[in-house]
């Protein structure tokens, strides 16, 4: 396991901790202790024991062998949608809820849009026996009724937040509302790479299991490394592992939810980045058919990437991310969340117009199993 | 000394405690009326809101408020022209968050508020350690900054000694919002503020009421008032009826109360 865990407080120009005082001693407890905790060698052997024995890593790199050779690549899939819960958002929340254990936390507090890091908190808190609550968009729990279910009958309180545009942004903001009144017991289980510091920066860490263990999984470097972005917590810990590399960082946005391509600098729960917004800084609803990445932000350390030209962000649009999700569920046998099903659908029209060359290889994060979004293809089909 | 501080500290030096309502820009298409119902009622100083689309440290009112200010219309431009034809007694303040702050810049931001006629401005997603930028481009504004009860008694110090105008203590830990009775946090932090700074030290969250007004001022300097008075907006209540509950609290706060 790389020791890289230089504190990063500031990608660049972006980051930082723009809070109300009344969260600012309760960030600098979650950093004191994650610093400690990452450098602690019981901490990391008991989250790599969880990681091993009940989230079911090291997650397989599965060669997409049909659709590979319709694409005249060699595309190879991290499945995350294999680990418990079905995604990657467990890594993280394992992670979080040992650490709020250790900082002798009750309760865990999480935002959820598709459901499922709200699932993986709610699975995290019956785990380790810790109240969980989990605040939801009206909109998202409406069009995600099989993840609240999951939730309830994991124990967690579902709590459903009807301001704004009901969604991920409002869900997140109303948890931010709420640790400030219960800091003292509550550990705020973030659960992508942002708000403020240390988030950015610990999910990530959290994350960078994924490209890890991808990256000693592949042969050789791939040409270009793949993954969805909405927050970006998966895109961030898969490029983790393949940043002093040759690799060609692709970080695939919805085209109604890039903060990336298509926003500006500003502030959002609690950091500086890119933002959806209009001329004022009101902040903009974004839209996607994924409610995962329905998030009119994204994490800092993209926003940095991009600045840099790190990493390249591009999108696509839902019915795009539609057809994939059929192709990689026909050619594959893999029936993808519509998320990760962004970085799918970008590499079929890379390798069609041939962005993507005949013959590179391309490792692709599959964020998520598509379980929860039949309902939504269901009423599209 | 800027114009905001002058005149906190003056009030505070006569024996007077200072009360603060803060109103929602743009809330109604007579939402100035508002500012002169509150200064006719014994305003120290008035806090203006530029409505964000996701207040973080706001309760239901001002997330109401802010959402129907929003509605109607209202922008950063709309209300700073709006508040520059006013001819007010009192300073004025903005409160407002980050992103519209920076949106075009901190530079433009405190040009525009000086020159529609502001004398401070409080962003409470701006702590002191992200301050630098916002505090070198605020010349001739005071930046008021908050304490919580969470603040530790080292940073209490450097707030004090980085707030212009007044300090703003959060009497609780929570959002904004009226509450019932002032928590008992509010007065210990007040007190171990005033220990630290010599500025005005003013007490805002849950306070609600002539009762929560008095109570306050047993140990700080003054009050600032604003989701009751939202509330009381956003139910229909006229400037003279905002202007009613203002001169309980006032008459709380002179000690004129029964």
């Amino acid at each position: 396991m790389s020791s890289r865990t230089v504190e990063r407080s500031r990608f660049g120009i972006y980051g930082g901790r723009f809070v109300p005082e009344s969260l600012i001693p309760a960030c600098e407890d979650v950093e004191r202790a994650f610093t400690e905790a990452w450098h602690d060698p019981v901490f990391r052997d008991r989250l790599a024991e969880i990681l091993s024995v009940y989230a079911g890593r090291p997650t397989p790199l599965t060669p997409a062998l049909r659709l590979s050779a319709e694409l005249g690549v060699t595309l190879l899939l991290k499945r995350e949608d294999l680990a418990h819960t079905g995604s990657h958002k467990i890594n993280n929340v394992l992670g979080q809820a040992l650490l709020a254990q250790r900082m002798g936390k009750a309760r865990l507090i999480a935002e959820t849009g598709a459901g499922s890091h709200g699932v993986a908190t709610a699975t995290a808190g019956a785990l380790l026996g810790m109240a969980t609550t989990v605040f939801m968009g009206e909109r998202d729990i409406e069009r995600q009724q099989l993840n609240v279910f999951r939730m309830r009958t994991l124990g967690a309180e579902v709590i459903p937040v009807s301001t704004g545009s009901r969604t991920l942004k409002d869900a997140c903001t109303e948890a931010l509302r709420h640790w400030v009144t219960a800091v003292d017991d509550s550990h705020y289980c973030l659960g992508s790479v942002m708000g403020p510091h240390p988030y950015p920066w610990m999910v990530r860490e959290f994350q960078r299991v994924i490209g890890d263990e991808a990256r000693s999984q592949v042969t050789a470097v791939p040409d270009y490394v793949v993954a969805c972005v909405g927050g970006g917590s998966n895109a961030a810990g898969t490029f983790a592992g393949f940043l002093d590399t040759s690799a060609r960082l692709i970080g695939v946005e919805a085209e109604g939810g890039a903060a990336v391509t298509a926003g500006s600098d500003g502030i959002l729960h609690g950091f500086r980045t890119r933002v959806l917004q209009d001329a004022d800084g009101q902040i903009a609803e974004a839209h996607s058919i994924a409610p995962g990445l329905d998030y009119p932000g994204v994490g800092p350390e993209h926003a940095h990437f991009a600045s840099t030209g790190q990493a390249r962000y591009v999108t696509v649009g839902d019915t795009d991310v539609v057809a994939a999700v059929h192709r990689l569920a026909r050619t594959e046998g893999i029936i993808c969340a519509l998320e990760s099903a962004h970085a799918v659908a970008w590499l079929i029209n890379a390798a069609a117009s041939g962005e993507v060359p005949a013959g590179a290889t391309v490792l692709l994060t599959l964020s998520g199993r598509g379980d929860k979004d039949m309902a939504t293809l269901m009423e599209l089909a | 000394m800027n114009v905001l501080e002058t005149h906190t500290r003056r009030v505070r030096d006569s024996g007077r405690k200072l009360l603060v309502p803060y109103v929602t820009g743009g809330l109604a298409g007579d939402w100035t009326d508002y500012l002169h119902a509150a200064a006719d009622a014994g305003a120290d100083v008035l806090e203006v809101g530029l409505p964000f689309s996701d207040p973080m440290l706001d309760g239901p009112a001002i997330q109401r408020a802010s959402d129907a200010a929003l509605a109607r219309g209202a922008t950063i431009d709309s209300i700073l022209t709006d508040v520059s034809r006013l001819s007010l007694p009192v300073p004025v303040v903005a409160m407002t968050y980050a992103n519209l702050v920076f949106r075009r810049g901190a530079e433009w931001f405190c040009a525009a508020l000086r020159d529609a006629g502001f004398s401070g401005l409080i962003v409470p997603d701006v702590p002191v350690d992200e301050a630098d930028e916002l505090l070198a481009a605020a010349t001739g504004l005071d930046l008021v900054l908050l304490v919580s009860p969470a603040t530790t008694r080292e940073r209490r110090r450097e707030i004090a000694g980085r707030s212009g105008g007044y300090v703003y203590a959060v009497s609780l830990m929570g959002t904004t919002g009226a509450r019932a009775a002032l928590p008992a946090s509010a007065g210990e932090l007040a007190r171990s503020v005033k220990a630290v700074t010599d500025l005005p030290v003013l007490l805002g969250f849950g306070v609600s009421s002539p009762a929560t007004a008095r109570a306050a001022v047993v140990e700080a300097d003054g009050v600032i008032v604003g989701s009751t008075l939202m509330q009381q907006v956003l139910d229909g209540s006229s400037p003279g009826d905002v202007g009613v509950s203002l001169t309980g609290m006032r008459a709380a706060l002179d000690g004129l109360d029964a």
